[in-house]
């Protein structure tokens, strides 16, 4: 029974991750093309999962909700990047800071003004409703397994897409030198436009997929955007491979903490006080791991090589 | 340049003390209440400002110092109502005195620790480290019910200044303005000392400051934990305003806000964060006021200002940046 309750926590672990690589290979993708930091990140998460539901409610099919939320997260990125950020390229970081930052109060007061304040919800869809076997005879629902799935499949069309493709050979030629594929004849401006698009477009995915598990509700993107930050910092900026491996890391890291440090601080404390200390320091473990990493490698694990 | 400068933060900071005193003689104390609003948020984007504006170090966890100081504050007086000691009999205490000692002492210390992390790393890398460190602190806040947890602490009474009634609006305002003023000359006198110099020069070429002898990582270390220390002493201030202290002092939005009122006044300028202070509170009372959906339009003023006023507000009226 302990490892079946093992294996189901290392699964949501997983899960965590995919989600958290989704988030984190966009924001690295646009840092390492653009060089600019986008907290509003978390608003193309939320706006993805809004139009999942407001679609999915309408229409009542989850896959319809699913390509709304691509297109709708797509579409605001590339406003947002034709409007604001590309005005922002050539400013410093305190600048690209700022002006995400009152785009976030934009989106979340402008979500708010549309929907309301109150949460939506969205149903996972019939055809993934079940539960899978685990060994150890419990049972772990399908949902969260198709999400692992979507997200290695996301994982395998990026490297494809950036490795075998004339789109990918552009955006990595412009990660190294942007002047360069600009003299060379490449529209850079659609370039940039369209990596934004991309990553919003995978934020959006996120937030639709997170939304069927939780509720859809207005400042729901922020703390994923944090955690998103945390793995690319990790996995070093600019790097979609440090995006994979940090996000798995983190999710399993996060996930496991919780699980295993009130039960490791149960061998020697009271349980409601090791729940209370293993709590606590669980909620705190990535961060003290990103820490750790830092105190090595102070670019990240794979920093340079992306 | 500089003259006009100093005008307009001489003009600020009179219009700050007049304003709370006639609405306090005209039996407003609302107004009293929300200039010392804007003195201790503009206290904390000073401390903000010497990391930021001097030392060009975008820290996004300011909140965890803001709200340190907080819980420095709400935690002595919890402990000097209930009289239970916190730790090894140490009581706590009602006295404003000890417990912004205590604040810039334990502010001091977090940002030592940060520091010692982040300052190894850069530019961005810095900027999504002091904000992770920030959250961590917000999540320990969240999950340790000790203190109140997820819901705060409340201070049932304001603590205590020897010879003043602070539980008054007005003489409690005098108070923060006092320091508000304090931490400002500290400001000025630390931007025109050897230190301020070197600070500055590690944003402007830290190669060529190496260079001299001068090893950038001490200075930026020892600027990290001034301006740590002096954002707790405005949160232990908030946390009294308030007579309460809850994570969201912690928050992220709270690091975001402060960073906004550095950069809306104008960053690296002695009276940037007061200017910041003042037009926020203010757009966010009169906004607030018309619409419920203020944050939208503040949104917008705040990608105006960022797009279109380089410099902030002070820069707008006294002229373009000195330092690039």
């Amino acid at each position: 029974m302990q490892l079946a309750l093992f294996i189901e926590q290392v699964l949501n672990g997983l899960q965590l991750g995919v989600m958290l690589f989704l988030m984190a290979a966009g924001l690295t993708l646009i840092f390492g093309v653009m060089g600019l930091i986008n907290l509003a990140h978390g608003s193309l998460y939320m706006v993805g999962a809004f139009a999942c539901a407001a679609v999915a409610a309408w229409t009542g099919s989850f896959w319809l909700g699913l390509v709304a939320s691509l297109a709708a997260a797509a579409a605001a990125g590339a406003v947002v990047e034709l409007a604001v950020v590309r005005r922002l390229y050539g400013r410093d970081h305190l600048d690209q800071v700022l002006a995400t930052f009152a785009l976030i109060l934009v989106f979340s007061e402008g979500t708010r003004w549309l929907f309301g304040s109150f949460p939506l919800y969205l149903d996972i869809p019939p055809q993934l409703a079940g539960a899978v076997a685990l060994p150890g005879g419990s049972q772990y629902p399908l949902y969260r397994l198709a999400i692992i799935g979507v997200g290695v499949l996301v994982a395998v069309g990026l490297y494809l897409l950036i490795s075998r493709t004339r789109l990918g050979m552009r955006i990595r030629a412009g990660e190294s030198d942007r002047e360069m594929i600009a003299a060379l004849g490449v529209d850079v401006a659609t370039l940039y436009t369209l990596v934004f698009a991309l990553g919003a477009a995978l934020a959006g995915l996120a937030g639709a997929m997170v939304g069927a598990l939780q509720s859809v509700q207005v400042g729901m993107g922020e703390p994923v955007l944090i955690l998103a930050f945390v793995v690319i910092v990790i996995g070093g900026i600019g790097s979609i491979k440090g995006a994979l491996i940090g996000a798995v890391l983190v999710g399993v890291v996060d996930t496991l903490g919780r699980f295993l440090l009130p039960q490791l601080f149960g061998l020697f404390l009271a349980p409601s006080q090791a729940g209370l200390v293993g709590g606590a320091l669980a909620s705190m473990l990535i961060y003290v791991v990103m820490a750790l990493i830092l105190a090595v490698r102070p670019r990240g694990l794979f920093a340079g090589e992306g | 340049m500089r003259g006009r400068e100093a005008i307009i933060g001489i003009l600020l900071m009179v219009l700050l003390l007049a304003a709370p005193v006639v609405a306090s003689q005209a039996g407003e104390p609302f107004y009293v209440t929300l200039a010392t609003r804007i003195a201790i948020l503009a206290l904390a984007a000073t401390g903000l400002n010497i990391a930021l504006g001097l030392g060009g170090l975008v820290s996004f966890g300011h909140a965890a110092f803001f709200g340190v100081g907080g819980y420095a504050a709400g935690i002595l007086a919890a402990h000097a109502m209930s009289m239970e000691p916190i730790a090894f009999g140490i009581p706590g205490t009602k006295q404003m005195l000890v417990i912004w000692l205590t604040a810039i002492a334990a502010g001091g210390l977090l940002a030592l620790a940060i520091g010692a992390i982040s300052l190894r790393t850069a530019g961005v890398y810095f900027i999504m480290i002091t904000l992770a460190f920030a959250q961590m602190v917000y999540y320990f806040a969240i999950s340790w019910p000790a203190y109140g947890g997820e819901d705060g602490l409340p201070i049932l009474l304001r603590n205590q200044f020897p010879g003043v009634n602070t539980l008054r609006p007005l003489p409690f305002f005098l108070i923060c303005y006092a320091l508000l003023v304090a931490c400002l000359a500290f400001f000025a006198l630390l931007r025109g000392s050897r230190f301020g110099a070197a600070l500055q020069a590690s944003r402007q070429n830290e190669t060529r400051l190496a260079a001299v002898g001068i090893p950038p990582f001490r200075i930026r270390l020892v600027a990290f934990v001034i301006s740590g220390a002096m954002t707790a002493l405005a949160g232990a201030l908030f946390a009294d305003l308030n007579r309460f202290v809850s994570p969201s002092m912690l928050s992220w939005q709270m690091s975001g806000e402060l960073i906004v009122l550095v950069i809306l006044g104008g960053v690296g300028r002695l009276a940037g964060p007061v200017a910041g202070a003042i037009v926020y509170v203010l757009l966010e009372y009169f906004l607030g006021g018309m619409t419920e959906r203020w944050q939208f339009f503040l949104g917008l003023v705040l990608l105006g200002v960022v797009l279109f006023a380089r410099g902030g507000l002070v820069g707008l009226v006294a002229g373009r940046a000195r330092h690039g």
